[in-house]
């Protein structure tokens, strides 16, 4: 990496370290003169800003760390002595605390970019890839950090996900039983959850980093989905793109802040603030926001999976449910290779762009129905939403690139770009 | 007889001329690092399955005495609810006249209790691991009075077998001794 020709630089103690560990060359080539297409949109900020919200928690998690105590008597009341009586503590916790919640909205639009703009598609699949496997590590993250605080909510909802894992055959019990550490969620439970939620952040890190070094080998993607032809095309990263990216960053933070100052608990539940009693369930127990959609669909399945009209049943709807759960995010994984048409973006895709829409649709449908009891008309409600984002995949993608009748698409970057501008 | 030999000790270095004395040594070698690492990396899964201390607080003893007919209470097993329900004559006499094969998870009432009057059960729900309600007096006991499990719907019978909702087995029950009329010790 870097270790080619290179150029000095003016400054000679940057010129003298750079000789022996060529990293200013490296962010010159990387993030200085980098070609990137010429049209991007503000969509193209939400990689940036997760950037910064990774940053923002490994932050405030290190400094909540110095005051936080992982021990079933002493977690919750550490958590609260960091609001009340350490110096700050409020801020630190509420800014965490909000953190994840900033941390899944940017992914989530990350992602949904990714999706509309066809950046997932050849040659960026391992690119793609990777950025999936960060949104899992990024929920296992947020799923033990809600732990930490030993609430209702944190006890609860680390017993309801954790026997998820009782629903696969034969080992399910003794898998649960060593995921815990003893027979229920306990001591051992949140000691090993603390220890993963603190290391987790760095793996993520880990693969940021790869996901970033991909992309530097395919370059970005655009908004028209057509790879660049030439230096007509691009603009170098510094100083355009550094600069539009911090002031997407300041918007970003300005409604981050609000959030923080204004409705630090808007997305929280009161439960969360009653410390854990393993003997009595809260009578309402909801995720996260950000793991609603999945929820849904976990609860979706109830019905068992077998020959119809006999007692003869492949996969319980416990089972069934887990797997649609995890299957639905897997599907992501595979979607470069579901989806088989030429063209990337979406702007000249209009049956995909509609068929995108409805995913979308689903997807906050599956997110409000996850908040609700399971029955009646919800259930419904997330039964043919669970059905339509399966469909979507494994059905609607393979075939559009068949059926769809792709618009013209631009000579290059620079020829659209201008054209709009006359 | 000196050719085949000279043959023989110039494919050995060759990568792709079958198999070797050297490729044997890859492979004895391979597999020695591959059971050492599994060896040592079986302590450290182990590492977190329960601790001797916590095996050791598995068994409780409960004085059944104070418990009236009809009433219920729960005992800490585990770090786990243990229902216990002192049951009436009517409660046992309609765990006992279901008609077991229509169940979801076909199960005797005589299989599920030592002594008839006393119904012993883990408190967790076998969908996603709540605690159901219906212990205290005045809590919802689902349709079959036994225990309703508020998270997602399950409904248990007053045998704590599942009958509607979710979750897919009956309520468990735990290991359990009377060590007399009146004292019952569970794990
Ligand atoms: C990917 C980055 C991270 C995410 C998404 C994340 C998420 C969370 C969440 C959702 C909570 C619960 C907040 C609450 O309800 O009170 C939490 C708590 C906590 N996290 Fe993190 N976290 C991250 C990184 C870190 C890091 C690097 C540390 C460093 C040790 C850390 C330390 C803590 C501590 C000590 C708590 C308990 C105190 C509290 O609840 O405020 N976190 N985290
Ligand atoms: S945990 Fe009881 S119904 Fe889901």
């Amino acid at each position: 990496m870097g270790s080619g020709p290179r150029e000095d630089f003016k400054n000679p103690v940057v010129n003298w370290i750079d000789e022996r560990l060529p990293v200013f060359t490296l962010m010159q080539k990387e993030y200085g003169v980098f070609p990137t297409p010429k049209n991007f949109n503000y969509f193209w900020n939400f990689g940036a800003i997760a950037m910064v919200v990774l940053v923002t928690m490994i932050v405030t998690g290190i400094f909540l760390a110095m005051n936080y105590t992982a021990h079933e008597d002493m977690a919750f009341d550490s958590v609260e002595r960091i609001m009340r009586d350490v110096n700050y503590g409020w801020l630190l916790r509420y800014i965490h605390m909000n953190g994840a919640s900033m941390f899944f909205i940017a992914i989530y639009i990350h992602i949904y970019r990714g999706m509309y703009y066809g950046s997932y598609k050849k040659p960026r699949e391992l690119l793609w890839i990777l950025g999936v496997l960060i949104l899992v590590l990024l929920m296992a993250t947020a799923f033990m950090g809600y732990t930490l605080p030993w609430s209702q909510m944190s006890g609860w909802g680390a017993t309801v996900i954790t026997s998820l894992f009782s629903a696969i055959p034969l080992v399910g019990d003794s898998l649960l039983t060593w995921l815990w550490g003893g027979f229920s969620v306990d001591n051992p439970t949140l000691n090993r959850f603390y220890a993963l939620h603190y290391l987790l952040p760095f793996v993520i890190c880990a693969v940021v980093f790869l996901h970033i070094w991909a992309l530097h080998v395919t370059g970005s993607n655009n908004p028209l989905g057509i790879e660049p032809k030439g230096p007509q095309d691009t603009l170098p990263f510094h100083p355009y793109y550094t600069m539009k990216d911090s002031f997407g960053i300041c918007v970003f933070l300005v409604f981050f802040a609000f959030m923080v100052f204004f409705a630090p608990n808007y997305l929280n539940h009161a439960d969360h603030y009653v410390p854990f009693d393993p003997l009595v369930t809260p009578q309402h127990i909801v995720p996260e926001w950000y793991f609603l959609p999945f929820y849904a669909i976990l609860r979706a399945v109830t019905f068992d999976i077998g020959i119809p009209l006999t007692k003869i049943v492949f996969i319980e709807a416990k089972l069934g449910g887990v797997l649609a759960m995890f299957g639905s995010i897997a599907l992501l994984g595979f979607m470069p290779w579901l989806d088989t048409s030429k063209v990337r973006s979406a702007k000249f895709r209009p049956m995909y762009k509609l068929a995108l829409f409805g995913l979308v649709a689903a997807f906050v449908a599956l997110g409000i129905a996850g908040a609700k009891p399971a029955e009646g008309l919800w259930l419904y409600v997330s039964q043919v939403s669970m059905a339509y984002y399966f469909a979507f995949f494994v059905v609607i993608l393979p075939m559009l690139g068949k059926i769809e009748k792709t618009k013209p698409l631009p000579g290059s970057i620079h020829e659209a770009v201008t054209a709009k501008a006359k | 007889m000196s050719e085949t030999k000279a043959t023989h000790s110039s494919s050995a270095h060759e990568p792709d001329s079958g198999s070797t004395r050297r490729d044997f040594l890859y492979l004895s070698a391979a597999s020695m690092a591959a059971v050492g690492a599994g060896s040592v990396g079986w302590a450290f899964v182990d590492s977190m399955n329960p601790a001797q201390d916590t095996l050791a607080m598995a068994s409780t003893e409960v004085d059944l005495a104070p418990i009236e007919i009809g009433q219920s209470i729960t005992v800490m097993w585990r770090g786990k609810p243990v229902f216990i329900r002192h049951r009436t004559a009517n409660e046992i006499e309609t765990a006992r006249t279901v008609d077991v094969s229509a169940l979801r998870d076909p199960q005797q009432d005589s299989d599920r209790v030592k002594k008839d009057e006393w119904l012993i059960l883990v408190g967790i729900c076998t969908h996603l691991g709540c605690v159901p309600v219906g212990q205290k007096s005045g809590e919802p006991r689902g349709e079959y009075d036994g225990w309703f499990c508020p998270c997602h719907g399950s409904h248990y019978d007053s045998s704590g077998r599942i009958r509607k909702g979710p979750a897919p087995k009956n309520l468990a029950v735990p290991d359990y001794q009377f060590l007399t009329d009146t004292s019952v010790r569970i794990g």
